[in-house]
């Protein structure tokens, strides 16, 4: 075994071109790892590692060429196209599925059914820190209950979109909630608390539709929106809460390994059989067909960034 | 005559003549240098930790002052408005070891004072493995265990939170327990029975010849077992990581969740900080901190240990 | 001045005297059931857990295929060879670059050094080194071997960093073992002219390899259980393959640690059944280090 594996250590450079890296977003890891346990079935040989470090921290290490494919949450920002370009990295920017993020209550709370922007901006805004504490001061229609927040972890990609979806600023929410990177855990908090509120991706929703309630959100049209049926997601009738995910490929990782092209092409062809199984939304048909063109020319750059919440997919690939 | 050849008088294997055979010995100078070169290897570890540690924390204090890292009174790095005084995250491990201790000192001493003044041998000889398995179990289950079962367990008697400061001290309490029983254990063993016997002698039951006798004189070394378990429970990361929660707050309430440094740094490392950012050079700087509060306590172990100890005669 | 028999509280007769010391014994009693309580209760907690564990994941891991399959997304199928593989090649690094270093410093330490100045500042260090904390190892792997290095967040990595955290705890068991071996035996193979490194070799080490033994399995049975340095170096959360030195890589804990974290109630059972994985290995571990401190020592 020792000799096999000091081989292998020659073998080193070989090795890494087998190889196919992914990491990234907590949300949309559960994508990548269907493709790749799918992929792994058709192709035993198959090389490929998931880790799921967070939209930023995979970012970092695809910017630092340390992974092939990293998953986003969120569009790449200026800083990092920056720095990928600092290390000659090309990323090609490919939208693999769309996650709506649910709002949810107690099953207890009858009270708030559907919520404003201007509401939600009050409850999670950083300037409610501290202050606002009580459901009535949302909404004088509200009951005098203790606000209990729960949301995923300010490090994470639901946590800049939202905060950046409500208050016009990732980052800008208060502290004062209970976070966390499980949004499973952050489910089980707010159906175990009467009057808590909580915002996770829907794909958590949907698994624990009977623990919890769905708020509506009134969008700009007016109308109080649930991101179920998923149809909202697609046609984004469910705005500005519906986001696309995406994969950024490096070009270089794509042109010089095959497995990692080989990978991809996969991806892009199938992920759409398992995405719903595993909580999120399949691109609507047309945003697939671009996608594969877009890999296949290997046109990079981000189109993604000029695209404002609750605009439709197919206008940016 | 037969041959009589000096190599065959010796009956041992390895001494199979008068003179040094070259293969199957090494020059003094040869040997000593390399067995020294692995003994470096614990200084350069050192110089090691405290280089990269501390390179980075520098960095790190080029751009927050001193007085932000230690004077403000909210740690989020990862937020808009950012903060980064470091006491609430001392605060959380602070919390948490508390509760750890206030389990393990009662549940160890205990432990060593039974087997050592009234467990017969067998029970001890039977039970060391059971504590040596205590002690062995990796922490990572007693995070598991914390957060699925004595956390729903607990909710039913007292409102928790679901990430909580109670539930992980409690398991941390129970995962140090081992430490500081054994370092006690071989406390109390070491008083000379003659100290015990000489408090029998003059009329005092068992129990006060334990209060005033023995565990005196093996204070110094229940003391150091004491401050080595706070070291462990300081240095602790998975257990408060997966039961104790990621918010970092001021509070002395252990029914909510609070965030240790070690659970900052794990969560930093595994997330989404690129590195050679500002947040990135925060895991250095906790880190730093971290080293050095365990560093401290460590030699006062060490310290108190040495100094204190009785020394019979 | 008052004599002895005019102070309060001394026994006026004898009767009061029995009674006092059966009152006496009798708070020793108490005492001596709580003491056993106390000892009790951490078993009992431990045996709680055991029994959480195997209720969570008895299940699971009977179900065939979880000792071999790779991951899967879905709870219930697959399994966690990658992890497994992966847990055992880190042990197998550790023990081959822990021993002759460790072994060696403890050699040196105990036959060779001088009582200078320098040689307390090595010993300093090396208490001082078993109690820094797991994770602050890890930032010394990130530091060393991904970047200095360069061998990135891969298998080796992780191994060395595990190598350098058993490292303190195997110098100084072994210490211990050597410091055991009775220097009678030394002297009577300096006397029949032996070299010192030959009585090293050939007398001294055989002599202490079950103490050696047992402290290189303890610590690493500890290496394996250590999630928090390798979360630092950059272990990963799903491999579909078994990984070589120069792979991103998995382990045993951190796999238990992903499935914590996962949102399907079913990996929960998952997370157990990879528990009892992880102690099964441990206590064998443990179970063998004991068999050789009973066989060998008594």
């Amino acid at each position: 075994m020792l000799v096999s594996y000091s081989v292998t250590g020659c073998d080193r450079a070989q090795e890494e071109k087998s190889q196919v890296s992914i990491d990234g977003a907590a949300v949309g890891f559960p994508i990548s790892l269907a493709v790749a346990e799918e992929y792994e079935k058709m192709n035993p040989k198959a090389n490929v590692s998931v880790a799921s470090s967070g939209t930023g921290g995979g970012i970092s290490k695809f910017c630092a060429g340390d992974i092939d494919i990293v998953g986003a949450s969120r569009t790449i920002k200026d800083e990092e196209i920056a720095r990928c370009k600092s290390k000659n990295i090309d990323f090609i920017e490919l939208p693999i599925a769309l996650d709506g993020i649910a709002v949810i209550t107690n099953r207890q709370n009858n009270f708030a059914k559907c919520l404003t922007i201007k509401e939600l901006d009050k409850i999670w805004n950083a300037k409610s820190d501290s202050k606002v504490l009580s459901w009535h001061q949302v909404n004088p229609k509200f009951p005098n209950k203790p606000l209990k927040l729960y949301a995923p972890a300010s490090d994470t990609g639901t946590f800049d979109y939202f905060t950046q979806a409500i208050t016009k600023k990732a980052k800008n929410g208060r502290t004062d909630y209970t976070p966390s990177h499980n949004q499973n855990l952050l489910v089980q908090g707010v159906a175990g608390e009467p009057s808590a509120l909580g915002y996770v991706g829907i794909s958590y929703y949907i698994q624990n539709q009977d623990k919890l309630n769905l708020v509506a959100v009134k969008g700009p049209t007016g109308k109080c929106e649930k991101p179920v049926p998923v149809d909202n997601v697609v046609k984004n009738i469910y705005t500005p809460l519906s986001r696309p995910l995406f994969i950024y490929v490096s070009k270089k990782s794509a042109d010089t390994k095959p497995a990692v092209k080989e990978f991809v092409n996969f991806y892009l062809e199938n992920s759409w059989k398992w995405v719903d199984s595993v909580g999120y939304v399949a691109l609507p048909d047309e945003a697939y067909v671009k996608t594969k063109q877009k890999f296949a020319a290997g046109k990079t750059g981000t189109k993604f960034k000029k695209a404002k919440p609750g605009e439709p997919i197919t206008n940016f690939i | 005559m037969t041959n009589i050849n000096p190599e065959n008088i010796f009956l041992s294997n390895s001494i199979t003549s008068l003179e040094k055979h070259p293969s199957e010995d090494l020059p003094d100078t040869i040997v000593r240098i390399i067995l020294f070169a692995c003994a470096l290897v614990s200084v350069l570890t050192t110089f090691g930790i405290v280089l990269i540690i501390f390179q980075v924390t520098f960095e790190f204090f080029q751009k927050i002052s001193l007085a932000q890292f230690f004077l403000d009174t909210k740690w989020t790095p990862l937020f808009a408005e950012q903060h980064f005084g470091i006491w609430p995250l001392i605060n959380g491990t602070f919390l948490t070891t508390t509760i750890a201790m206030m389990v393990a000192i009662p549940l160890g001493l205990s432990s060593a004072i039974y087997l050592s003044e009234y467990a017969p041998p067998q029970l001890a000889a039977t039970l060391r493995p059971a504590v040596e398995l205590l002690a062995g179990i990796p922490t990572v289950v007693y995070g598991y265990f914390a957060l699925l079962f004595v956390t729903p367990l607990l909710r039913n008697i007292i409102p928790l939170e679901i990430f909580n400061a109670l539930s992980a001290g409690l398991m941390m309490g129970v995962m140090i327990t081992p430490t500081v029983g054994s370092i006690s254990l071989d406390a109390i063993r070491s008083v000379p029975p003659s100290l015990r016997e000489g408090a029998y002698a003059l009329g005092i039951t068992k129990l006060e010849a334990i209060f005033k006798v023995v565990l005196p004189a093996a204070l110094s070394g229940i003391t150091a077992a004491i401050v080595l378990g706070i070291s462990r429970a300081v240095g602790e990361t998975m257990t408060v990581l997966i039961a104790a929660g990621q918010q970092p707050k001021l509070t002395v309430n252990f029914a909510e969740s609070v965030e240790t440094m070690t659970a900052y740094m794990a969560q930093i490392s595994g997330g989404d900080s690129p590195r050679g950012s500002l947040n990135f050079q925060t895991l250095y700087a906790v880190g730093a901190v971290l080293f050095l509060i365990t560093l401290g306590l460590n030699i006062i172990s060490h310290w108190v240990s040495n100094r204190f100890k009785e020394k019979y005669e | 001045m008052t004599t002895i028999e005019q102070r309060d509280n001394y026994p006026k007769s004898a009767a009061e005297f029995t009674e006092n010391v059966e009152k006496r014994e009798k708070i020793g009693k108490v005492f001596e059931i709580l003491f056993l309580l106390g000892l009790l209760l951490g078993l009992f907690v431990l045996a709680l857990l055991l029994f959480d564990v195997l209720r969570d994941g008895l299940g699971r891991f009977l179900m065939p295929g979880f000792l071999t399959e790779t991951p899967s997304r879905f709870p219930d199928r697959g399994g966690i060879r990658p992890a497994i593989v992966s847990s055992i090649l880190l042990g197998i690094i550790v023990i081959l670059t822990t021993v002759p270093i460790g072994v060696g410093a403890a050699l040196y330490l105990e036959e060779y050094a001088p009582k200078t100045w320098w040689t307390a500042i090595i010993e300093i260090n090396i208490s001082n080194l078993a109690g820094v904390p797991s994770i602050v190892y890890g930032l010394l792997g990130l530091g060393v071997f991904n970047y200095l290095l360069g061998f990135g967040p891969t298998l080796i990595s992780g191994a060395l960093t595990l190598s350098l955290l058993s490292l303190p705890v195997i110098i100084v068991t072994a210490r211990e073992a050597i410091r055991a071996v009775p220097d009678s035996l030394r002297y009577a193979s300096y006397g029949l002219g032996v070299t010192k490194w030959q009585t090293i070799s050939h007398h001294v080490i055989p002599y202490a390899v079950p103490g050696i033994l047992t402290g290189v399995i303890i610590s690493v049975s500890r290496a394996i259980g250590d999630a928090a340095s390798l979360i630092v170096v950059g272990a990963v959360a799903f491999l579909t393959f078994n990984p070589g030195l120069f792979n991103r890589f998995m382990a045993l804990p951190i796999q238990i640690y992903s499935y914590i974290t996962r949102p399907e109630p079913g990996f929960a059972n998952a997370a157990a059944a990879t528990i009892i994985v992880l102690i099964i290995l441990v206590l064998a571990l443990n179970g063998m280090a004991i068999y050789i401190r009973q066989r060998f020592y008594y």
